[in-house]
């Protein structure tokens, strides 16, 4: 089953996606193929309000029960809100990646212009599906 | 033999194919002048009956002195059981024993373990251990940084109070990290840290306050004050304790108004004999809300398929094999034998059990102390409550007087003066549960002797 991939938000090749609001800030989250890839979601660390940003710059953790990763800002900007929501319930990115899922909002002077569109997200995410062995780390090894 | 699968043939298609010249080129990234070379300080190898024979001959020459000495290791008696068992093939020759689906036993005599000491420190989380205390004081203070999202300084205050070497592991382990560690003074007459040590610090950014208990001179800390001062001023409570003292003291998880956020410390009372300085373990627990920035393994208790209890690694997302660079540490391994003596240690002596080595432990060293007070020119050096340990003064060098001590069949305890100076001619002693009141009249009268 392919994932959902809305018309109307931005992507970064690192699958979060972006939707600008009407007072010049930006609601992130991780894609429906970003969360389908990771599997049940365990925990999130969510960033703190304030926090300073530069674009790509790792500033939350998705972690599930077969992996953890890191989540970018696709942006620079300063965080102004955070899903608290999800301390307990992270399960809201599995059920609902581009709604209550949201992990973070940031105050930005960029547009959105730099990112994925739909169609470029949608290729990114078809190549990923035929490497997937180097995507994720379901069966790790153990190692003393 | 060399334990090496490979033979010559092996080695020289492996080269062929990496398009390597010879085993050298492999290593050609490390500098010359860091590469060891020939080792000529290094005896000809012996045979096994050559070093039976050697050793058999030094240990005639060590006089097996009555052990005073402590300083962050100590004789304990340990129960004839617990090595036996240790000794059985399921446990003695395991080698990174985590499999659940043939590993049973091992995980849960781990999950026993952590199980032990969440109930001694009085926090929620135990890991399946660490190398040795000092590491593991190392790892918590990383682990801090890594919590108090709050602070930015990554600055820790570190009492002068707390083990030496402790420190200057930790020095060691963090400071290429950035981690900045700020020495807090202690109180010259009572040996502790005062809470009016930190006073300068009020109101700055720091990360967390190591509070040691006992600390290194064997006094007992102010814990309660020091725990409530560190997190009114936004910083986690690191506690480095003697687990043995846990026994009759306060848990570190009930200290002040909400407990100390990390506990630390070396396990080696727990079942571990002295041996040159170890194997030994760490132990590493703290608060259930800081789990994910716990280094090392942890246990959980599980069900299987058919709803059947089990036992395995959990939140394996904070380690190595998952999160690679970003790993909580490098550390993805523990100390099993040690820790299977620990467990061991521990069940056979049950609560009641370990109180009594407590009790007996602080009686001892009291005796002792009272003891050695009475010989002319000694005194306490600080005059708060101690655990098992204390510092005596002496009117000549330690040094001095520690030799002529052994001469007389007593391993008198440290000497302070290189790690602390402004004591002058001071001693760090220690009388264990392994002394009667003869061990302490012997040492008393070789100190009336000696000095």
């Amino acid at each position: 089953m392919s994932s959902i991939i809305p018309a109307d938000l931005r992507y970064t090749e690192s699958h979060e996606w972006a939707r600008a609001g009407d007072d010049g800030t930006v609601l992130v989250g991780i894609t429906d193929h970003a969360q389908r890839l990771l599997g049940d979601l365990v925990f999130v660390e969510i960033p703190e309000v304030g926090r300073v940003l530069t674009a790509a710059e790792a500033c939350a953790v998705v972690e599930s029960v077969k992996a953890a990763s890191d989540v970018y800002s696709p942006l620079d900007g300063v965080i102004v809100e955070v899903n608290e929501a999800l301390a307990d319930n992270p399960e809201l990115i599995n059920q609902d990646p581009y709604g209550e899922g949201w992990i973070f909002r940031i105050k930005t002077t960029s547009t959105l212009d730099g990112l994925l569109d739909a169609a470029a997200y949608e290729a990114v995410a078809a190549a990923d599906d035929e490497d997937e062995d180097t995507g994720t780390l379901a069966n790790p090894k153990l190692v003393d | 033999m060399p334990f090496i699968p490979h033979t010559p043939a092996d080695i020289r298609a492996m080269l062929a194919a990496i398009g390597a010249s010879d085993l050298d080129a492999l290593f050609d990234e490390i500098p010359p002048a860091l590469r060891v070379g020939q080792l000529p300080a290094l005896p000809e190898a012996l045979n096994e009956l050559q070093i039976g024979r050697l050793m058999e001959a030094r240990a005639a020459d060590w006089p097996r002195p009555a052990c005073f000495l402590g300083a962050g290791a100590y004789e304990h008696h340990i129960p004839a059981a617990v090595w036996e068992i240790v000794g059985r093939g399921e446990f003695y020759s395991a080698y990174t024993p985590y499999q659940p689906e043939a590993s049973q036993g091992t995980l849960q005599v781990l999950y026993e373990y952590q199980s032990m000491m969440a109930g001694l420190t009085g926090v929620a989380v135990s890991n399946a251990s660490l190398y040795d205390g000092a590491s593991a004081l190392a790892e918590a203070l990383l682990m801090a940084v890594r919590a108090n999202r709050k602070s930015k300084s990554k600055r820790i205050l570190v009492p002068r109070a707390s083990h030496p070497l402790y420190r200057r592991t930790a020095r060691a382990i963090v400071h290429n990290q950035g981690i900045e560690l700020v020495e807090v003074p202690y109180d010259p007459a009572g040996g502790h840290t005062p809470v009016e040590a930190l006073a300068p610090h009020a109101g700055q950014d720091f990360a967390a306050l190591v509070i040691a208990q006992p600390n290194f001179f064997g006094v007992l800390e102010e814990v309660d004050a020091l725990t409530d001062w560190t997190h009114r001023n936004g910083a986690l409570a690191v506690a480095a304790v003697n687990p043995t003292a846990l026994a009759i003291l306060k848990p570190p998880g009930e200290w002040g108004e909400t407990g100390a956020d990390i506990v630390c410390g070396d396990g080696q009372p727990l079942g571990s004999p002295l041996a040159s300085g170890g194997p030994y373990f760490g132990f590493l627990c703290c608060r259930q809300e800081l789990v994910r920035q716990m280094p090392g393994r942890l246990v959980g208790r599980t069900v299987d398929l058919d709803g059947k209890p089990g036992f395995t690694l959990t939140l394996q997302a904070r380690e190595q094999h998952i999160r690679r660079s970003k790993a909580t540490s490098n550390i993805c391994t523990n100390q099993g034998l040690m820790v299977t003596a620990a467990t061991l240690y521990l069940s056979l002596l049950g609560p009641g059990g370990l109180e009594q080595v407590a009790a007996t432990c602080h009686a001892n060293t009291r005796a002792l102390v009272d003891l050695l007070t009475r010989v002319p020119g000694v005194s306490r050096a600080f005059d708060r409550p101690v655990f098992h340990e204390t510092v005596l003064k002496l009117p000549h060098p330690a040094g001095e007087v520690l030799d002529k001590l052994l001469a007389r069949g007593v391993l008198g305890g440290l000497d302070l003066s290189a790690e602390y100076p402004e004591l002058g001619d001071a001693l760090l002693i220690c009388a264990t549960e392994t002394k009667d009141e003869a061990d302490l009249r012997r040492y008393a009268a070789a100190l009336a002797e000696a000095v």
